[in-house]
């Protein structure tokens, strides 16, 4: 089955549905830093030589995007521009506190291009640590801004950054449901789907180039799974019963779901465009929320030893094995990018909350202060953890770092926001 | 046929026995012998489906519109952390049973449900647990397996939305739907 959706909305607005940017605007995610990292590294980003001439300025991006990291205290210049070739006063630059100052040069490319230069400079050091340079049009302007707070974040951490990748989160505005796609820092919200019924459990291909989801617009949970340029999408799972919590397989071929139509939830794999199903692993209770990790593992929800607690099992078939004890409820486990640790919801009492898991240490720790988190998931990098949660009766998203102490928010004028997912690193 | 609707009849009576904490004694099991529908006398009329040998309209379906007639009740309502149908909705499983028995045409959807509580994946695993018993005990009072579909909702579609015990309880239901309803 292929049903025709329409393509994801267009960055450049037509005039005429200047009152349907309006709407999209009052549902853009607002973000909102609630934590900082104890030790912030101060750094400058001064105004680039030649930015005057775009229509919005790349710099207020990258400073946006380093500041909410949490990782940088920003220092202000002036709005004096600085050229990526020009020398650096390295003493002035110092005394005004920055230990490393980006640097650089806008200029026309031709056929209304641009060539953003940047140049990032040790100020203690007095040494240049790089440059980049890239092509763009003015309206890549964002996009051109995250690119380059990558490339500072990566050369200042030694960690690549995640400011140029996406989330997908579901929008709940009354009775409507929109499956929507934003960028890291909230902006450019686009609809990919929307419906009278509920969506949950969107997940990114590991090329980012599709969405699994579950979708109930059948009066039953069905898995689809969407691609996002074409707006395109196919059945992956509908099977007699309910058909649930798809997770991709690294190699983007196979999902791992939850399936109903032998008995209770258990586990099975299917091929994205929804042949080839087999049985992953088998329980006599529930088995649910599959989780593919980097290491051939795959971390699921099972209630096979009376309360729900986190298992895993060899993705290629094996015995499974327990991996949580403490408390009688932890569920949705996601693990990180390295493999080295597990995100999931454990029950603190009557409150739920985001908790991680040393796999080698076993050691736990609960990373937030809410009491109604759900749907965990990694930034690429690992650095930070995406959630939902509820503030004041609404559903918000919110993100904290690894080590629990940055924190941000992300939420909407109106509606609830919910069921985020971290999308992969963009592929260039 | 007496031998054969008795035996459905133990069947029924061992099911629901099997299916509530406390298996109740009060001869509403009997109920179950009118699946026959119209071929019995003394019955009371109000309960007997018309048969449809298409399998659809007619006063069969108006039954499961009529407010006075159970059939148009279509909840079952579960205690917490329990997928056990409670004693007080043996007459209604009983008269759903009844009707697909009659109308071996008509489909139903059984949609289970559950309170908001903690992750929406494993919601609609308890929903589908749910779903699962309400369909157990409609297959095994005589409705076939090719007519019967549970489902979940998970916590997706509450019927109550605030954060009190009451709304929790009128969440963790399943609930019946017909052809041409879902």
């Amino acid at each position: 089955m292929k049903l025709r959706l329409p393509p994801l909305l267009r960055r450049a607005v037509p005039a005429g549905l200047l009152a349907l940017a309006s709407a999209v605007a009052h549902a853009q995610l607002a973000i909102e830093i609630t934590g900082a990292g104890a030790n912030r590294m101060p750094v400058a980003v001064a105004a680039f030589d030649g930015e005057n001439t775009l229509p919005r300025a790349v710099t207020d991006v990258v400073r946006a995007d380093l500041e909410r990291s949490g990782l940088f205290k920003m220092i202000e210049l002036g709005p004096t521009p600085m050229g990526a070739d020009a020398p650096v006063d390295y003493p002035r630059i110092r005394s005004r506190g920055a230990d490393a100052i980006a640097v650089g040069t806008v200029s026309p490319n031709g056929g209304g291009r641009y060539q953003v230069q940047v140049r990032l400079h040790d100020t203690p050091k007095q040494a240049s640590l790089g440059s980049q340079a890239m092509v763009m049009s003015p309206n890549q302007y964002r996009a051109t801004g995250h690119r380059i707070a990558d490339f500072i974040y990566e050369k200042l951490t030694g960690e690549p950054g995640v400011f140029s990748t996406r989330i997908a989160y579901v929008l709940k505005l009354g009775s409507r449901y929109e499956l929507q796609i934003a960028d890291a820092d909230g902006s450019n919200a686009q609809t990919a789907l929307a419906s009278r019924e509920p969506i949950i459990s969107p997940a990114w291909s590991p090329d980012g180039s599709r969405l699994a989801y579950v979708s109930f617009e059948a009066k039953k949970p069905v898995v689809y799974v969407h691609n996002l340029a074409t707006g395109q999408r196919n059945v992956a799972a509908n099977f007699k019963g309910s058909n649930s919590a798809p997770a991709w397989a690294p190699d983007g071929r196979r999902l791992a779901v939850v399936l109903t139509k032998d008995g209770q939830s258990q586990l099975y794999s299917v091929n994205a465009d929804g042949s080839g199903v087999q049985r992953l692993a088998s329980s006599s209770g529930i088995d649910t929320e599959p989780a593919w990790s980097a290491d051939g593992m795959i971390y699921f929800t099972s209630d096979r030893g009376g309360s729900p607690q986190i298992y895993r099992v060899p993705a290629g078939g094996g015995d499974a094995q327990r991996v949580t004890f403490e408390g009688g409820y932890n569920v949705s486990p996601r693990p990180s990018p390295d493999g080295r640790s597990l995100v999931y919801v454990s029950r603190n009492g009557g409150r739920f909350q985001v908790t991680l898991l040393d796999l080698a240490s076993r050691q736990t720790q609960t990373l937030t202060d809410s009491s109604k988190d759900e749907s965990p998931s990694f930034a690429p990098n690992g650095r930070m953890v995406l959630y939902a949660t509820e503030i004041g009766g609404r559903g918000v998203l919110a993100a904290v770092s690894s080590d629990g102490r940055v924190k941000q928010r992300l939420s909407v004028q109106s509606g609830d926001v919910r069921e985020p997912a971290w999308g992969p690193q963009p592929r260039n | 046929m007496k031998f054969a609707r008795l035996t459905l009849s133990l069947i029924a009576a061992s099911v629901l026995a099997a299916c509530s904490s406390a298996p109740s004694t009060d001869g509403q099991g009997a109920a179950v012998e009118d699946r026959s529908g119209a071929a019995s006398s003394g019955v009371d009329s109000s309960r007997i489906p018309t048969v449809n040998a298409d399998g659809s309209g007619g006063a069969g379906i108006a039954a499961l519109k009529d407010p006075k007639n159970i059939l148009s009740k279509r909840s079952v309502m579960f205690d917490f952390d329990s997928y056990v149908i409670k004693d007080e909705y043996r007459p209604l499983i009983e008269a759903h049973a009844r009707f697909l028995v009659a109308n071996p045409k008509m489909k139903m959807l059984i949609q289970g449900n559950a309170d908001e509580r903690g992750s929406r994946e494993y919601n609609l695993a308890l929903g589908q647990k749910r779903s699962d018993a309400v369909k157990k005990a409609l297959g095994l009072l005589g409705a076939s397996e090719s007519q019967l579909e549970s489902v979940s909702l998970g916590e997706e579609k509450p019927s109550c939305s605030e954060a009190t015990e009451a709304c929790w309880g009128a969440n963790r239901r399943g609930d019946m739907l017909y052809s041409g309803e879902f």
